[in-house]
């Protein structure tokens, strides 16, 4: 019996990883630091990957999606992190959080409505949870109100942090529906931005994945009609805690992908930068933080990819709940955390210059605790563990 | 949750349930006894080998059961959530002395030495280490093989020596060129009733206790030449290669230790109470618990991970390139977590957890020997360090 794929990716699946790293570096790196200096966002990008089939990769053909697995959509995520990390955050907001989001519950004129543009690149998705009193606690805070008036819902209220929003065509907007409700109450609406009512409230300047824009999204009596609802109507915290578990095992490779880059530079920078007459490789202190950042990054790999082939075969109603709920939150945890671990060493590696604003290295640490705190903070997702250890 | 890629077949997984509850039956309630009095079972070798746990990567001509180093490694975490010490002892015979004898013996030696050991009826040990050859085991070895007629005369002593004191067998390797550094050693197999032959001592431990320890002397002993093992000279590659093996092969153990850690904790936080409820409910116990949780997931699939592609080399590709590396960092990642499981789950367990007789400080006295033994963390960090910067 040969056991020699039983832990690895398929055939198939390295070839996908390769094709997207291969067109990451040809095509978005060299995007990455114009972006990172401007916090500039290409508007050529999403109908160059919806062109490449890199959009709505979970989505079935018959709605302009690609058709794959959960875990190659975090294959392509992984190889794009590592060349332009800005850029695979967005993808991800989009890919995942919206498109894949209004294919797991949408009905079927959403889905004929919204998935075919979304997955040529045409429009640009975002999705609306966090709001400025609601992070953590995002249902049970959130105050952005929707109020039925005949054939539409009137919503007013105001969303914070959102992954696209200064640039995004569609929504995919939570608010309440059912006051007093606590974190139940809330519908999921597909809201296109033109919609009057919706505004940019600000576009937000990061730290780092600049480029991707965030905005402070507002909202004043925006009419939404019912046939916009995604799922059932006061059953949104179920679209929402669904897509989580996705949404939590798809950025974990984000993180995959710029920790691998980073140690490819830490391990490129020693072997060439020379002090006391010799690399500094050969000194065991540079050598302990390189062997350490590979076996974080390789333990990273092993188990986003696990988490991922797992959720690949389950749907909407699976998840959210139970062993694999406890799963995507440590896989994400794990990958964000040791990715914090692995920039510090690669930085501290490359001295003086890793502090350098225009380094790549610079850039990549830069990228550092977004993805500890977006998708549930490191310690919500301690939280969802201890909750199924302990139950 | 049905299988899915990267995750155990259901015939492995059938194999790991059985271990487990074999080891949950017979080996568990052996470890008290085991641990107090660093009492070693005579007769439990001779079980192992009726139910098919030995020789388990032998084919089944010399009494092996043909099965991979994955399934292997398989037993062992299951082992060694219930009775760590036995498992480390049953992995020394099992791996570093008649796996390494399989893989490097010629038919002769395959043929004289491997039945008894895969019955249980020899146990066998590895002698590697010595008193001043640790992580430069190679280039600090003493010990010497003179060539006298159809024998070698060796002379020399061996340190660390797990199942030292109760083997039938020893793989042993000594200089036969004491000039050629870290070359110029070969290995033999060295039954232990051969005059010469002593255990100096038996080491008291501060865990695994039960597994016996020993340091061996040898005086004028006499090997036969067809008892070496490889190629006159050519030791260090079984060395190298053993060691790859060995390493992949061990990390399962931290996996096992820190399986039943955390199961321990668990079962702890839900049922003490303090301040009026049980610990659990603190956010300061649950993140160590998460924090637990996700260090035994990521060593499980890893060192899963790696079994498999060492499974599918032989000793002629190991010991060097990536899976070099690659054991090593599977080895280094599951010891240092384990260490660092092991501290959370005193730290839940409270002053409970530092008396000897709990089964919480049995398994913490276990934390050390695999950050320490088959390469130190810091050897293993030359190793992946090494290769990544070729």
């Amino acid at each position: 019996m040969s056991l020699a794929h039983q832990f690895s990716l398929t055939t198939e699946q390295q070839s996908l990883l390769d094709h997207a790293d291969k067109f990451a570096r040809e095509k978005l790196y060299p995007l990455a630091e114009k972006m990172d200096n401007e916090e500039s966002w290409p508007k050529e990008i999403m109908p160059m990957l919806g062109d490449l089939g890199f959009l709505g990769v979970t989505v079935p053909e018959q709605y302009g999606g690609s058709g794959m697995g959960m875990l190659e959509a975090g294959l392509i995520g992984q190889a794009f992190a590592r060349w332009n990390n800005a850029v695979s955050l967005s993808w991800l907001a989009h890919d995942n959080l919206c498109v894949n989001n209004i294919y797991n519950n949408g009905s079927e004129f959403i889905r004929d409505k919204y998935l075919p543009k979304l997955c040529s690149g045409e429009w640009t998705g975002c999705l609306g949870l966090t709001e400025p009193g609601a992070g953590s606690d995002a249902l049970g805070s959130m105050s952005t109100k929707a109020v039925r008036d005949g054939d539409h819902y009137v919503i007013n209220g105001a969303k914070i942090f959102i992954t696209n929003g200064p640039v995004a065509d569609v929504c995919l907007l939570y608010a309440k529906t059912q006051q007093g409700a606590g974190s139940k109450g809330i519908t999921a609406f597909v809201v296109e931005t033109n919609t009057p009512g919706f505004k940019v409230a600000q576009k937000l300047i990061k730290m780092g994945f600049r480029g991707s824009q965030t905005a402070e999204l507002v909202f004043e009596d925006m009419r939404i009609p019912v046939e916009n609802i995604v799922g059932k109507e006061h059953e949104g915290h179920r679209v929402v805690m669904s897509g989580l578990d996705f949404e939590r095992a798809m950025a974990a490779p984000l993180s995959v992908g710029i920790a691998e880059r980073a140690l490819e530079l830490a391990v490129e920078y020693s072997k060439t930068r020379k002090q006391f007459g010799k690399t500094i490789g050969e000194f065991q202190m540079i050598q302990a933080r390189l062997a350490d950042m590979y076996v974080w990054v390789e333990t990273m790999k092993t188990l986003n990819w696990k988490v991922l082939a797992e959720v690949s075969g389950l749907d909407e109603t699976q998840v959210g709940r139970g062993e694999i709920h406890a799963r995507a939150a440590a896989s994400v945890m794990y990958c964000a955390d040791m990715c914090n671990k692995v920039l510090d060493n690669s930085v501290q590696v490359h001295g003086g210059s890793g502090y350098i604003w225009e380094t790549e290295i610079n850039r990549l640490f830069r990228t550092t605790k977004l993805l500890e705190i977006g998708a549930g903070t490191t310690e919500v997702r301690k939280m969802i563990i201890a909750g199924e250890l302990l139950k | 949750m049905a299988t899915t890629q990267f995750s155990l077949t259901p015939e492995q997984q059938n194999l790991f349930d059985h271990a487990d509850r074999f080891a949950r039956e017979q080996m568990y309630p052996l470890s008290a006894k085991m641990d107090n009095e660093e009492w070693w079972p005579a007769d439990f070798m001779k079980k192992f080998g009726e139910l098919g746990f030995l020789g388990v990567t032998i084919p089944e001509e010399f009494g092996g059961c043909g099965m991979s180093l994955l399934d292997a490694g398989l037993i062992l975490q299951a082992f060694s959530r219930w009775n760590h010490a036995l498992a480390l002892s049953w992995i020394t015979h099992e791996n570093l002395c008649t796996n390494n004898i399989y893989n490097n013996g010629n038919q002769f030696i395959r043929e004289k030495y491997l039945p008894k050991l895969c019955n249980g009826e020899w146990t066998g040990c590895l002698g590697l280490t010595e008193p001043g050859a640790g992580s430069d085991a190679l280039g600090s070895m003493s010990t010497k093989a003179v060539l006298d007629g159809d024998h070698y005369v060796i002379n020399g002593g061996k340190m660390f020596i797990t199942n030292g004191p109760v083997a039938d067998i020893c793989l042993l390797y000594a200089k036969t060129e004491p000039d050629r550094g870290s070359k110029g050693i070969t290995a033999f197999v060295v039954e232990t009733n051969t005059p010469g032959f002593k255990v100096a001592q038996k080491l008291i431990k501060m865990g695994f206790r039960g597994s016996q320890t020993g340091e061996f002397v040898f005086e004028d002993m006499r090997v036969p030449v067809e008892n070496v093992l490889g190629k006159v000279n050519e030791g260090h590659r079984v060395v190298m290669s053993g060691l790859d093996f060995e390493r992949a092969v061990i990390a399962p153990l931290g996996v096992g230790v820190a399986e039943r850690t955390l199961q321990l904790s668990i079962e702890y936080a839900k049922t003490r109470k303090q301040f009026g409820k049980t610990i659990g409910e603190f956010q300061m116990i649950q993140a160590r618990l998460a924090d637990m949780y996700v260090w035994v997931e990521t060593m499980k699939t890893f060192c899963w991970q790696v079994l498999a592609d060492v499974s599918e080399v032989d000793e002629t590709q190991a010991g060097r390139g990536e899976i070099h590396a690659r054991t090593a960092a599977s080895m280094m990642y599951c010891a240092d977590m384990c260490n660092k499981v092991l501290d959370n789950g005193v730290q839940i367990h409270g002053g409970g957890g530092y008396i000897w007789e709990s089964e919480i400080n049995r398994l913490f006295r276990s934390i050390k020997v695999m950050e320490i033994g088959a390469g130190t963390t810091e050897v293993r960090k030359m190793i992946i360090a090494g290769e990544l910067l070729k």
